[in-house]
């Protein structure tokens, strides 16, 4: 009797310690990518401190990256895309709050990649818009990774420009790549 | 003993019950941590006219900039309003890294070589802390090649040097105005007498004023406080004009020199009698070596 109950106190134990174990893994050291080469010029950037931190049991998801963290090739076109375009000082983040739809389908003892579906909110130059993208989770040694890739319609954010549409493009293209630590 | 059991059994329950409970919720994590924000942009171009800005050419970028100040406007028609007769500076500028720039030039005026350096001791920031001002440092060397009409004297090389010295304190105070002081020493290695100093020091007050996304009217002055006779305050005021890669800067400016020792001290013209002059910068960015964010980078 004794013994049996012992057995049940650890099975109600575990169980609830399995429902509950709500991992969140994080990192501060996201790259994105970002190009909007339009007709001539290239205009490309790299942002290595993209913060992003999400939740194995709801899925729950979320980025953050500060816009003076992107850095051009050329100066000039950094002060542009700063004080001109997305006016920094005004709204110095970006960020995204969402979901990954099918992490049920992710077992994270498993090595392996697993394509998944994001939805959310993705704030830029103060102005939210609903998105959604597809990407690819990986499991490399129990560690995941986040692969993704979108476009930005610029004037959707409010952006304005005379070169939006001519040497700057319409929609940017935004790669992410995080490896995330529990 | 069987309710002591089942005591325990309801505590590890509860125990996990309450675990449960604890949901991670990312959305509602503010994070209210204040983040280092470098002030930038505190003036458009290196120059504000003649003289340097606390800005700095970005690492591994190249600038070569090409400066023309044209004749008096006063002279009238018959040389096109000083258009007919340029004096013209050639210079390349590096950033070697972020804080420190150098860069060498040449100006017609006088056959002037120069040289100088400009290191940012205090960036204006917000954050972690608050800064309100930047501060740089330029030191500049200039070398007079013009000959000299007095045959007493032949002076040696070293003589025909002279070096300035800059404090630049500047302050973004918004996005539309930002405003510098720059205290200045100019040494001249020989002067004309002896009762002339080898010193002489002044101090720059510049500003920029935004007008749209891509124009902002700059200004300029120095007040001498030790005085070369014959020579007036050197007053400029320009408009900054961006396009995709360049900064265009047009001005009008009673001086004709660009090297520090003869904007500031040996200006000829006179505002009151309208000694102006027209003249422009136009600078071209090359990018020399990529930030090292970007170098493993295949697009």
């Amino acid at each position: 009797m004794k013994n049996l109950s012992i057995v049940l106190a650890v099975l109600v134990l575990g169980i609830s310690l399995q429902t509950n174990a709500q991992k969140v893994f994080a990192t501060k050291t996201g790259q994105l990518f970002f190009n909007a080469t339009g007709s001539i010029v290239k205009i490309v950037a790299v942002n290595n401190q993209v913060d992003s931190k999400f939740v194995d049991a709801t899925g729950q998801i979320i980025f953050g990256v500060l816009i003076k963290g992107f850095k051009f090739e050329n100066q000039l076109m950094e002060d542009h895309f700063n004080e001109n375009y997305m006016e920094s000082t005004q709204f110095p983040k970006a960020d995204f709050k969402g979901f990954i739809k099918n992490i049920k389908e992710i077992n994270f003892a498993k090595d392996g990649k697993y394509p998944i579906a994001i939805e959310g909110n993705l704030t830029i130059h103060g102005v939210t818009q609903k998105v959604g993208t597809a990407g690819t989770l990986e499991i490399a040694q129990g560690k995941p990774s986040i692969i993704g890739e979108f476009s930005v319609k610029i004037k959707d954010y409010g952006i304005k420009g005379l070169y939006i549409g001519d040497k700057i493009a319409n929609e940017a293209k935004i790669n992410v790549n995080c490896k995330y630590q529990n | 003993m069987q309710i002591k059991q089942i005591g325990i059994f309801i505590v590890i329950f509860l125990a996990s019950a309450q675990l449960k409970a604890q949901t991670v919720d990312l959305f509602a994590e503010e994070s209210n941590k204040k983040v280092k924000d470098i002030v930038t942009s505190t003036f458009k171009s290196t120059r504000i006219v003649n003289g340097q800005s606390i800005e700095n050419v970005g690492a591994g970028v190249l600038d070569f900039r090409i400066s023309h100040r044209f004749g008096a406007i006063s002279q009238g028609g018959y040389n096109l309003f000083g258009l007919d007769q340029a004096t013209m500076r050639i210079g390349l500028d590096y950033g070697v890294i972020p804080r420190l720039t150098v860069g060498i030039g040449r100006s017609t005026y006088e056959k002037q070589y120069d040289a100088f350096l400009k290191f940012k001791i205090l960036q204006q920031q917000t954050g972690e802390k608050n800064i309100p001002v930047g501060i740089s440092y330029v030191g500049s060397t200039i070398l007079k090649t013009i000959k000299d009409a007095s045959t007493t004297y032949t002076p040696y090389t070293t003589d025909r040097l002279s070096f300035a010295h800059q404090i630049l304190i500047a302050s973004k105070i918004n996005d539309y105005l930002s405003i510098q002081l720059s205290p200045t020493v100019v040494h001249y290695n020989l002067v004309d007498s002896t009762n002339i100093p080898n010193d002489f020091k002044s101090l720059g007050i510049s500003s920029r004023l935004r007008v749209s996304k891509r124009v902002n009217i700059t200004s300029e002055y120095y007040i001498r406080f030790d005085k070369l006779a014959g020579y007036y305050n050197p007053l400029s005021i320009g408009v900054d004009i961006e396009t995709g890669g360049h900064v265009f800067q047009l001005h009008v400016s009673n001086s004709k020199g660009m090297t520090e020792r003869t904007f500031i001290n040996e200006t000829t013209g006179s505002w009151m009698d309208g000694d102006l002059c027209f003249g422009f910068n136009i600078v071209r960015a090359f990018s020399i070596r990529k930030p090292k964010e970007l170098r493993s980078i295949k697009w």
